[in-house]
């Protein structure tokens, strides 16, 4: 489903003023929303490099730490079965948050780059809702990780990972995470939203990413860290988010961990999204 | 008279001490064409932006069609088009899909829109690049679609930012048009330009902007005729020679001529009589003229006329494709920017006679 699609139809009205429901604020807005969407979705589409080397880095990260790290990480825990947990069952919680906290980036440069071309300028003087450039982005960006959570997931098992405990705790671990990918990308926004341009929006981007993804138990167990550290790698919300898939997906207590994963999630939508609506509004 | 779009001493600063607009005050009646012409940074843009609601003003008030453009800035939003060098089209979406957005957020339905994007594609020429992304387009190509978005809701006020900056003598020709074809539909269109002959061309009032402020306003004729229909260009030996030769040729001039450089600059009104009556008035005076030539005035003419000093940045950009080389190269500014120019011999004051 393209916008161009839409227009193969033959129009037969003549007053720009026809239009479907009165005064429905709401159905216009959602329609903003959609069509920003699709204009991400179709630049996705436009540019299959950015999509493919997006998942190029996960899949290197797979194989890196399955073959090459994965065997001298002593993992203490076991499976449901009893049997000792195999490095590549520990490792797809990692590599989901790996996969979506750098996804974030192209959120991120997006909006860098709209604001530097001048095309968030024309926005600014239509008649649309504004939080729809903000909801389209980060929308067309969650499309975007599903695309790559189905591409890990493969990757996944091809490599060994057998779903130890099963479809359904599998699919809420997926769950958990796009509903914090979503979060997570109105922090991009943010950070899209307060950078001069394109290129510093990545900078900024790395260094707040990097001690969340590496100081977390995304790919080594946390017992042999130092004491002060694992205060932070297990607090932190993607530590908080690898610990609690990992148990949904290969097994453990789940009940507190998705609860402060929620907990998490709740709370940085309800800080994130102002901020970057307020960021919005001000830049010019 | 009714007013499509008024600015009352409409104030902008940035960053708390670059003052970018210090009370701009014009009035735009519906139907025509409104010229805001100034050099690159004399806040042509910004006061686009603050008439458009994208910027809010720091002081003064902004209407469009009577409506206030802060207090009641969406409702202005559905009365506007804007284009220009700050209001970018997606580079990765095609023609079409560029006019499909921009239509919906215009908040019309998918037939209109359908309708509307077909027939702007054909009346700007693009109907064969319709399904192309748009960075595979001219410049030229890319402007027209530009245009053609901000007039997908059939708007009645239309800001054009800038619309020919960057483009070729032929694309901007094209674009002259196309803005031409406009009002004659009613709309009213406000146009900022660094170009005297664009504004000429197409603007039925011209405002002069530097600096923030509005320094001259009135029809292209008026500040044609202030300024003499035609510019004398003399290039002496050096800026002493140059200096004599003003004071000899000042009464020939309709204005007292200007010396930049070794330059002498001289408004005229008649221009090949203003020729022959120059080269005489040099000869009998011993003066040896280096560059000889008549030419339209240009905006830093209008700047030298109004404020008696050329404009700062000028015409910076000189990717200009009206820009003559200069042959002096005597210290003159070399980022002038003259209309149309014709270089006569200094030997052949016949061809000076020619000239115009």
């Amino acid at each position: 489903m393209t916008l161009a699609t839409s227009t193969t139809k033959t129009a037969d009205f003549m007053s720009p003023s026809t239009g479907p429901s009165s005064g429905s604020r709401l159905y216009w807005a959602m329609a903003d929303v959609l069509t920003i969407t699709k204009r991400n979705l179709i630049r996705f589409r436009r540019t299959p490099d950015a999509l493919f080397f997006s998942t190029v880095q996960p899949i290197m990260f797979v194989l890196l730490f399955r073959y090459v790290f994965g065997g001298a990480v002593k993992l203490g825990g076991t499976l449901p079965t009893g049997a000792k947990l195999p490095y590549v069952d520990f490792l797809m919680a990692g590599i989901f948050a790996q996969s979506i906290s750098f996804g974030g980036i192209g959120t991120a440069v997006g909006l860098a780059e709209d604001l530097q071309t001048g095309l968030i300028e024309r926005f600014r003087a239509l008649p649309m809702a504004r939080f729809a450039v903000l909801a389209g982005r980060t929308i067309a960006d969650l499309v975007r990780n599903v695309f790559v959570i189905v591409v890990m997931t493969a990757m996944g098992a091809l490599v060994g990972f057998d779903f130890p405990t099963g479809g359904l705790a599998f699919i809420a671990a997926v769950a958990l995470w796009l509903v914090f990918a979503y979060a997570l990308l109105w922090g991009f926004a943010v950070i899209g939203l307060s950078a001069s341009n394109s290129e510093t929006a990545q900078v900024i981007a790395f260094p707040i990413l990097f001690p969340l993804l590496f100081a977390s138990p995304a790919f080594v167990p946390v017992y042999d860290m130092p004491g002060w550290l694992q205060g932070f790698v297990t607090h932190q919300p993607l530590g908080v988010l690898i610990d609690a898939t990992r148990a949904l997906m290969v097994g453990g207590p789940t009940a507190s961990l998705v609860g402060q994963s929620l907990a998490w999630i709740v709370g940085m939508f309800a800080v994130l999204v102002p901020i970057a609506v307020w960021r919005y509004r001000e830049r010019s | 008279m009714s007013y499509a779009i008024e600015a009352e001493g409409i104030e902008k600063t940035f960053g708390g001490d670059v003052r970018a607009l210090d009370g701009v005050s014009f009035a735009v009646e519906e139907g025509t064409v409104f010229g805001l012409l100034g050099p690159n940074g004399a806040g042509k843009t910004t006061a686009v932006r603050i008439l458009t609601t994208i910027l809010a003003p720091d002081g003064g008030r902004g209407r469009v069609l009577g409506h206030d453009v802060v207090s009641e800035a969406v409702l202005v939003r559905r009365l506007i088009g804007l284009a220009g060098q700050n209001a970018a089209v997606d580079p990765y979406l095609t023609g079409r899909e560029n006019l499909t957005m921009v239509g919906r957020l215009n908040r019309l339905s998918h037939e209109v829109v359908a309708q509307r994007a077909g027939e702007l594609l054909e009346q700007f020429g693009l109907v064969d690049a319709a399904n192309r992304p748009l960075k595979t387009y001219s410049g030229g190509m890319r402007r027209r679609l530009d245009v053609a978005a901000a007039l997908v809701a059939r708007p009645p006020v239309l800001f054009l930012d800038e619309p020919t900056t960057g483009l070729d003598p032929h694309s901007r020709s094209d674009v002259w048009g196309m803005i031409e074809g406009l009002v004659g539909g009613g709309t009213t269109v406000l146009l900022t330009t660094q170009y005297l002959e664009e504004a000429d061309r197409l603007a039925r009032r011209v405002a002069v902007v530097d600096r923030g402020r509005v320094i001259a306003e009135g029809t292209p004729e008026q500040l044609k005729a202030d300024l003499g229909t035609t510019v004398l260009d003399v290039g002496l030996a050096d800026a002493a020679t140059a200096e004599r030769a003003a004071q000899v040729l000042a009464q020939t001039a309709t204005r007292a001529p200007s010396v930049v450089g070794s330059m002498v600059e001289l408004p005229v009104d008649d221009g090949p009589r203003a020729a022959m009556e120059v080269l005489r008035l040099l000869d009998r005076h011993a003066l040896s003229p280096t560059v000889f030539r008549l030419r339209e005035p240009s905006l830093d003419d209008v700047f030298l006329s109004i404020t008696g000093k050329p404009t700062e940045e000028g015409s910076e950009d000189g990717a200009s494709p009206v820009d003559v080389p200069r042959t002096d190269g005597k210290g003159r500014r070399s980022r002038r920017r003259p209309g149309k120019s014709r270089q006569v011999s200094a030997t052949s004051p016949d061809g000076g006679a020619r000239a115009r």
